[in-house]
């Protein structure tokens, strides 16, 4: 097995901010756009170094994603930062006319996605904005896993001429991966090798799913992790080499069944090597006010969800 | 171009080329298209600098234009073939299959002359923001114009651009309103009246213009090149454009009927007829 050690505890979003900032530095062409979210995107560094490259849009987000568009057109490289909900459901229109059908170089860049938003509730707890997204053609989806992940994708998405939607999200969690680790887009990341079931997991989840390996290694099962931090374009071939080796795949989620990394899975393998899979998510639910982690046990988001889950395929296998 | 009768031949024959279109496929939008005509000839042909071929797509070092309202695609598609973006032997592909000149304008089709995929209302502001203050981080004194219709103004996206705009004295832009009083259900004062455009763009913190009849070439002129002098004063710009929806064809005009229905044959041979072929048709 693996061993992955939590080098600190961060928020995924505090990477997005770190690499905004690395970006400012090196690429004149990052713009930065907030709608009113400064503090909570961790783009108060980024707008105190460099004014002239942040727009602060207000409390207005289709403007933002139309402006976002226009700066592409004077050859900017525009990063915008809002709430997972607000960059998506509240948007979809304007993304998906000035952006993704306009081909707009944008970097669509989403905190406080998912449950783990807490105690805001259900309004603010977006969990259809994978699905939203990776239903727009040509638009990557990328979910990091931890700090250092995010910070590299924030970095890495500049050199990507596209439109791309970068999830990230509020709570402090392990900080696990290396901090030189390059981040390839639509590459998945092998955390861990086993034969018995693959579990592919994103963002949040992928610590869950090395904890539940943990779990399962002492009742002898021998998982392979895929960190699928690109949800599109899918690595197919990562997750086939593996399929072909364990027979059954468990996927993880902060995001409804619908839609998602499960979803996305599900799809290319029903037309490539029908697999039994079982799902960790949220089943067709809004969520509710809490604690992160409270919810994230209420709806089922945990290592042991995924040990259960792993259990249950690994009997399906054909 | 400067000389008037070129100008106005030119009105004449863009107004030929959009009828012909809508009336080929027998869909489209000639009301506002034929009402926006005399503004958007005398746009291309006379007030803004660039360079058709070959096309860039990021327009920088020229003045660039914005349509929000993408339905207006026969005109838009008219002015940028006979200003040299592409063939005018393309025009007769609007609206097929395979066809660059898709139902409404975009970029995906890689079309020279369109910038942003437009059709969906109340877009076009935020998007020529965006463009205007690329051209401010990239010290280009270029000028970014924008087009939309006055039902348009419903749209609650445009109000967020516009407090932006003045807020943050975006003024490299002017941007006209089709003033013409009309949408599909009928006419604006009906369907959901936008009460004083004028007063209100004043009240946002925007220099206004008037333009008393947009369909008057002269006049046309005369106040985007009053506009254009108001750039870079701390305020962006609209003009108040009112024009008449179907103008040039007698029976398309003075309702909101003709807002995106086609011509039959025999319509066609009665426009036409109000069109004298003045230039070549496509």
């Amino acid at each position: 097995m693996t061993k992955h050690t939590v080098l600190d505890n961060k928020d995924t979003r505090s990477g997005f901010g770190a690499g905004l900032l690395e970006l400012g530095k090196t690429n004149p062409a990052v713009v930065a756009l907030c709608a009113d979210l400064t503090g909570s995107l961790k783009m108060d560094a980024f707008a105190k170094e460099f004014p002239d490259r942040f727009l602060q849009c207000g409390i207005a987000e289709a403007n933002m994603m139309g402006i976002a568009a226009g700066l592409t057109i004077g050859g900017k490289i525009p990063y915008t930062g809002t709430f997972a909900n607000f960059s998506t459901g509240r948007v979809y229109d304007q993304i998906r006319q000035s952006i993704a059908y306009s081909g707009k170089n944008v970097k669509i860049c989403a905190s406080h996605a998912g449950l783990t938003l807490g105690e805001d509730g259900a309004t603010h707890q977006i969990l259809e904005d994978i699905g939203l997204m990776r239903m727009l053609p040509g638009m990557a989806v990328i979910n990091p896993c931890d700090y250092n992940q995010t910070k590299a994708a924030t970095i890495a998405i500049a050199k990507y001429d596209g439109p791309v939607y970068l999830r990230f999200g509020r709570p402090v969690v392990p900080n696990f991966t290396p901090t030189d680790q390059v981040f390839e887009i639509g590459k998945a990341v092998i955390m861990n090798e086993g034969s018995d079931v693959t579990i592919c997991a994103t963002g949040h989840l992928v610590w869950k799913a090395i904890e539940a390996i943990e779990i399962l290694s002492h009742q002898g099962i021998q998982c392979d992790l895929l960190n699928l931090h690109t949800i599109k374009p899918l690595d197919e071939t990562a997750i086939l080499n593996s399929i072909k080796k364990t027979g059954c795949v468990v996927t993880a989620e902060e995001h409804q069944l619908n839609g998602g990394l499960g979803d996305a899975v599900a799809q290319f393998l029903s037309r490539n090597l029908p697999t039994p899979q079982e799902f960790v998510g949220v089943n067709d639910s809004f969520g509710e006010s809490g604690k992160p982690e409270e919810l994230m046990v209420k709806y089922g988001l945990t290592s042991n969800a995924i040990v259960e889950k792993v259990l249950a395929v690994i009997k399906r296998k054909f | 171009m400067s000389n008037k009768e070129q100008l106005t031949e030119l009105v004449t024959q863009t107004r030929r080329d959009i009828v012909r279109m809508v009336h080929a496929v027998q869909s489209g939008h000639p009301g506002g298209s034929l009402g926006c005509t005399e503004f958007m000839v005398a746009l291309y042909n006379n007030v803004m600098e660039y360079t058709p071929k070959p096309f860039n797509m990021d327009g920088n070092n020229e003045d660039i234009f914005f349509l929000s309202n993408g339905h207006i695609s026969p005109l838009f598609y008219s002015v940028l073939a006979r200003a040299g973006f592409f063939d005018i032997s393309e025009l007769s592909t609007f609206r097929k299959l395979n066809s660059r000149l898709q139902g409404h304008p975009t970029t995906h089709e890689h079309l020279p002359g369109v910038r942003i995929a437009s059709g969906s209302l109340g877009q076009g502001i935020s998007v020529a923001v965006g463009a205007a203050l690329a051209k401010k981080m990239n010290n280009d004194t270029h000028t970014v114009y924008v087009l939309c219709g006055d039902g348009e103004l419903q749209e609650g996206q445009i109000w967020e651009s516009v407090i932006y705009a003045a807020a943050k004295k975006v003024d490299n832009i002017i941007l006209t309103i089709d003033l013409n009083g009309q949408q599909i259900d009928g006419a604006t004062k009906d369907v959901l009246p936008i009460g004083d455009v004028r007063q209100k763009f004043d009240a946002f913190g925007w220099q206004t213009f008037h333009m008393a009849n947009g369909n008057n070439i002269d006049e046309v002129i005369s106040v985007l090149n009053d506009a254009k002098k108001a750039c870079g004063n701390g305020k962006p710009i609209a003009i108040i454009m009112k024009t008449e929806m179907g103008a040039g064809v007698d029976f398309m005009m003075g309702s909101h009927k003709w807002h995106g229905i086609a011509p039959n044959d025999e319509q066609l041979q009665t426009a036409l007829a109000q069109l004298h072929s003045t230039i070549v048709d496509y």
